[in-house]
């Protein structure tokens, strides 16, 4: 089940490295300059109480995504 | 189709800023950074201005100046709203790009956060290829310390080809480096060859075909490299700034036009369409950064320590964060009620003291009684009202409400508000501008800066007043102390503070509706993108928290108030003393809205008291009470007890006050947020909307609370 993993399919505590994005216009910018390219490490850090967004550690930041748009930020485990 | 910033009316936020020098040699300096890494602190000790800082991304929105002098240069320092990257999303970071890239500044401080300095090299890169004279400091050593992160920052300064100093800028010693660097940076004593990202080899060799009709074209204003750079991206928006700056349309050249377009074709050749092209370009510049980091950070473990990651845990948890953040709201009001109770009733009972001394000073001088009266039991005594009824709790408030923002616990705020606001197809990052317009409306539509979406900013900025600023307060809590709790014990205002958060959820609540309302009305739209950055837990500088907000914030709205308070009290007094046909003209005036005034549940007089206070809120209960007293018999007023009798005295029951309570938390913004929300969206329609929205709301409110309040009765 290697196949499509998104950012949503890691619970807090785990990692991921990120393989594409498939979001388009100015969030794929926002992302980009986060750090988020391909080969770059993920961890998800939690979830806000109401379970969306949800906090990864990027780069030594943390930084909350939506759900909607890490639906496009496909990983590998 | 979304809405672009033309159809919502939201122009582009201009630079705003004329440089002001203070002698033709000053050089100016832009102090960039990304958000949240001591950039504004920096600022303020370089310059020993009082910029605001506070821990959370995009506190720094509109540009600031300041002047600082070193034995060699006197300086005119720029605070540069804080920015990732210069590939612009936001207004605000518009603002940042422009100036570093179009402002011409004699030299760019970069501002890096030592513990997060891979993602800080994002900018220090973008920076290095526009303006050759870069000055990368990398800041917050100590933290970085603390987290045992330590950063080579002699390699960092080889591997960029531009000079480096660490600083900590809460140190001012360390700041002294900075400026010796400056010093030799602007002299040309320091040799500055910034080392620019280099790209994939196709995107290089479409620069060199780019490169020497435009280096032609466009002289040695801005770099050719970086311009070539931008101009195959095709960014609309850049492309316009880029003609402005060079006073031509750089298209209009035919040489130029011939050599984009062999570059474009080039960089399709090799299946570099936009997208991959834009992606590509970003992706050198991350993996640039990496590397360099790399070599020159050593860290023991990640910059998010188990300590955040504690806190985070409980702060944003499932069970925990929402009944927190609602605990926090109640703690902080009752600490601003309890603490100021007592220096409340001192103040007033020096300041009455005061007006029974001018009193007989007027008397024993022979003065006029109409002058006695405008001056004494008009301005004096409502300037005394507003200082004793509003300093305290604000000198309470506006420190705790700071300390927060310092800690970072404000952007943890927005990441749990986020959900409920995209619920309402609005941002999550309008709980930020939301919490600053606790402390004041007006700064709360400048802070919608930091939303991207221009649809989500204008209904940030619509709802802001929803939530009542600090000028508000004081009179909710007086009129929930009078009639709802009673006396000022210290269960009472536990009680008191109760209420009060009663009445500020009500605001929230009705931010949430106004806002959803508004996305299926006049702003329809989905829910945009968004990333909010939660960065770590600072220590809070309690002393300086203290000093700072008293003076600045507090101080300055208090003056403001007492501004708006002196004229509006000799307004007043002439009205209730200058009569026509018998009646005085206050009573004119109070008779002719009392028919609505009685519709909602109050008043004439209160209802032009609110008129009254439009240019500063904090006046309206003084207004009230002066407007009583003159038509009363009360002449003293100095417990609650006599304030209450007063009160009934006009008639006034529960249902009163619970109205004055909610229409002061609905109704038109005050001038100067209405000033700003016309400044910031550039439109008469949304202003209008602004005022009309709140309006329409307490009038519905107040209405409705009214019957059914008596109809149970």
């Amino acid at each position: 089940m290697n196949g499509n993993l998104s950012l949503n399919d890691i619970k807090p505590g785990e990692k991921g490295t990120v393989k594409s994005l498939l979001s388009d216009g100015s969030i794929r910018r926002r992302l980009l300059d986060i750090g988020l390219i391909e080969g770059t490490q993920v961890e998800c850090i939690g979830r806000s109480p109401s379970g969306d967004p949800s906090a990864f550690l990027i780069r030594g930041a943390v930084i909350a995504i939506r759900c909607e748009d890490c639906r496009n930020i496909l990983i590998t485990a | 189709m979304g809405l672009t910033s033309a159809s919502v009316g939201i122009k582009a936020v201009d630079l705003g800023l004329k440089i002001k020098k203070q002698n033709e040699n000053d050089a100016v300096v832009a102090i960039a950074g990304n958000p949240n890494v001591g950039k504004s602190t920096l600022f303020n000790n370089l310059t020993g201005m009082n910029q605001h800082t506070g821990n959370w991304p995009g506190k720094t929105v509109a540009n600031a100046q300041g002047y600082c002098k070193t034995s060699e240069h006197s300086y005119v320092l720029v605070d540069i709203p804080g920015t990732y990257s210069l590939m612009a999303h936001s207004a605000e970071e518009e603002v940042a790009r422009n100036f570093i890239c179009f402002g011409k500044p004699d030299a760019t401080v970069v501002v890096c956060d030592a513990t997060c300095l891979e993602r800080n090299l994002n900018l220090v890169y973008q920076t290095i290829e526009i303006s050759e004279k870069t000055l990368v400091c990398v800041n917050l050593l100590d933290e970085a310390k603390r987290k045992k992160i330590s950063v080579d920052l002699k390699m960092l300064s080889d591997k960029l080809g531009v000079p480096v100093v660490g600083t900590t800028a809460r140190r001012k010693r360390t700041l002294n480096d900075l400026l010796r660097e400056l010093d030799s940076l602007i002299d040309g004593r320091t040799a500055s060859i910034p080392k620019t990202v280099v790209y994939d080899s196709v995107v290089e060799d479409a620069i060199s075909i780019a490169e020497p009709a435009i280096s032609k074209a466009a002289g040695n204003s801005i770099s050719a490299r970086w311009l070539s750079l931008k101009l195959l991206d095709k960014d609309p928006s850049l492309i316009q700034e880029i003609n402005n700056s060079l006073g031509f349309d750089i298209m209009s050249d035919p040489d130029v036009c011939e050599a984009l377009k062999k570059a474009s074709d080039y960089l399709t050749e090799n299946g570099y369409y936009r997208s991959v092209l834009k992606d590509s370009i970003v992706a050198s510049i991350v993996r640039t950064a990496e590397h360099t980091a790399k070599q020159t950070v050593k860290q023991a473990d990640s910059g998010y320590n188990s300590m955040d990651r504690r806190i985070d845990r409980i702060l944003t948890s499932r069970i925990f964060g929402y009944p927190v953040m609602l605990l926090m709201l109640a703690l902080v009001f009752w600490i601003t009620i309890t603490g100021a109770n007592y220096p409340s009733q001192l103040l007033s009972d020096l300041l009455f003291t005061g007006q029974q001394l001018l009193s007989d000073l007027f008397i024993k001088a022979g003065a006029p009684d109409w002058l006695h009266g405008a001056l004494v039991l008009g301005v004096y005594r409502v300037l005394a009202w507003v200082v004793s009824v509003m300093l305290p709790p604000m000198a309470i408030f506006f420190p705790l409400f700071t300390l927060l923002e310092d800690v970072g616990y404000l952007p943890r705020v927005a990441y749990n508000l986020d959900k409920p606001f995209k619920k309402c197809k609005a941002c999550g990052k309008q709980a930020l501008s939301m919490c600053m317009g606790f402390g004041c409306n007006a700064a709360g539509v400048v802070g919608c800066r930091i939303i991207d979406s221009p649809r989500e900013r204008l209904i940030a900025i619509l709802t802001n007043n929803f939530v009542p600023c600090n000028g508000r307060f004081p009179a909710m809590i007086t009129m929930i102390s009078i009639f709802f709790v009673g006396s000022a014990g210290m269960l009472d205002s536990a009680v008191s503070a109760l209420g009060l958060t009663i009445v500020i959820l009500l605001g929230i609540a009705m931010t949430f509706i106004m806002s959803r309302l508004l996305s299926s009305t006049l702003l329809k739209g989905v829910p945009s993108s968004f990333t909010l950055e939660l960065p770590p837990y600072r220590r809070p500088q309690i002393g300086k928290v203290i000093v700072r907000s008293v003076l600045d914030r507090t101080l300055f709205v208090l003056g403001r108030a007492a501004a708006v308070a002196a004229p509006a009290g000799l307004v007043i007094w002439l009205m209730a003393n200058v009569t026509v046909a018998d009646v005085s003209l206050l009573n004119h005036c109070a008779e002719f809205l009392d028919p609505f005034a009685k519709l909602i549940g109050m008043d004439g007089v209160i209802l032009m008291a609110f008129i009254l206070g439009f240019p500063a809120n904090e006046i309206v209960v003084p207004i009230i009470i002066m407007a009583y007293m003159a038509q009363g018999s009360i002449i003293e007023l100095d417990s609650i007890a006599q304030m209450r009798q007063l009160f009934t005295e006009h008639g006034w029951t529960w249902i009163t006050a619970a109205n004055v309570i909610l229409f002061s938390l609905f109704h038109w913004p005050c001038s100067t947020t209405v000033l700003t929300i016309h400044k910031e969206t550039g439109s008469l329609k949304w202003t209008a909307v602004s005022i009309l929205l709140p309006t329409v709301t307490g009038v519905a409110v107040c209405f409705l609370f009214t019957q059914i309040a008596r109809l149970l009765i």
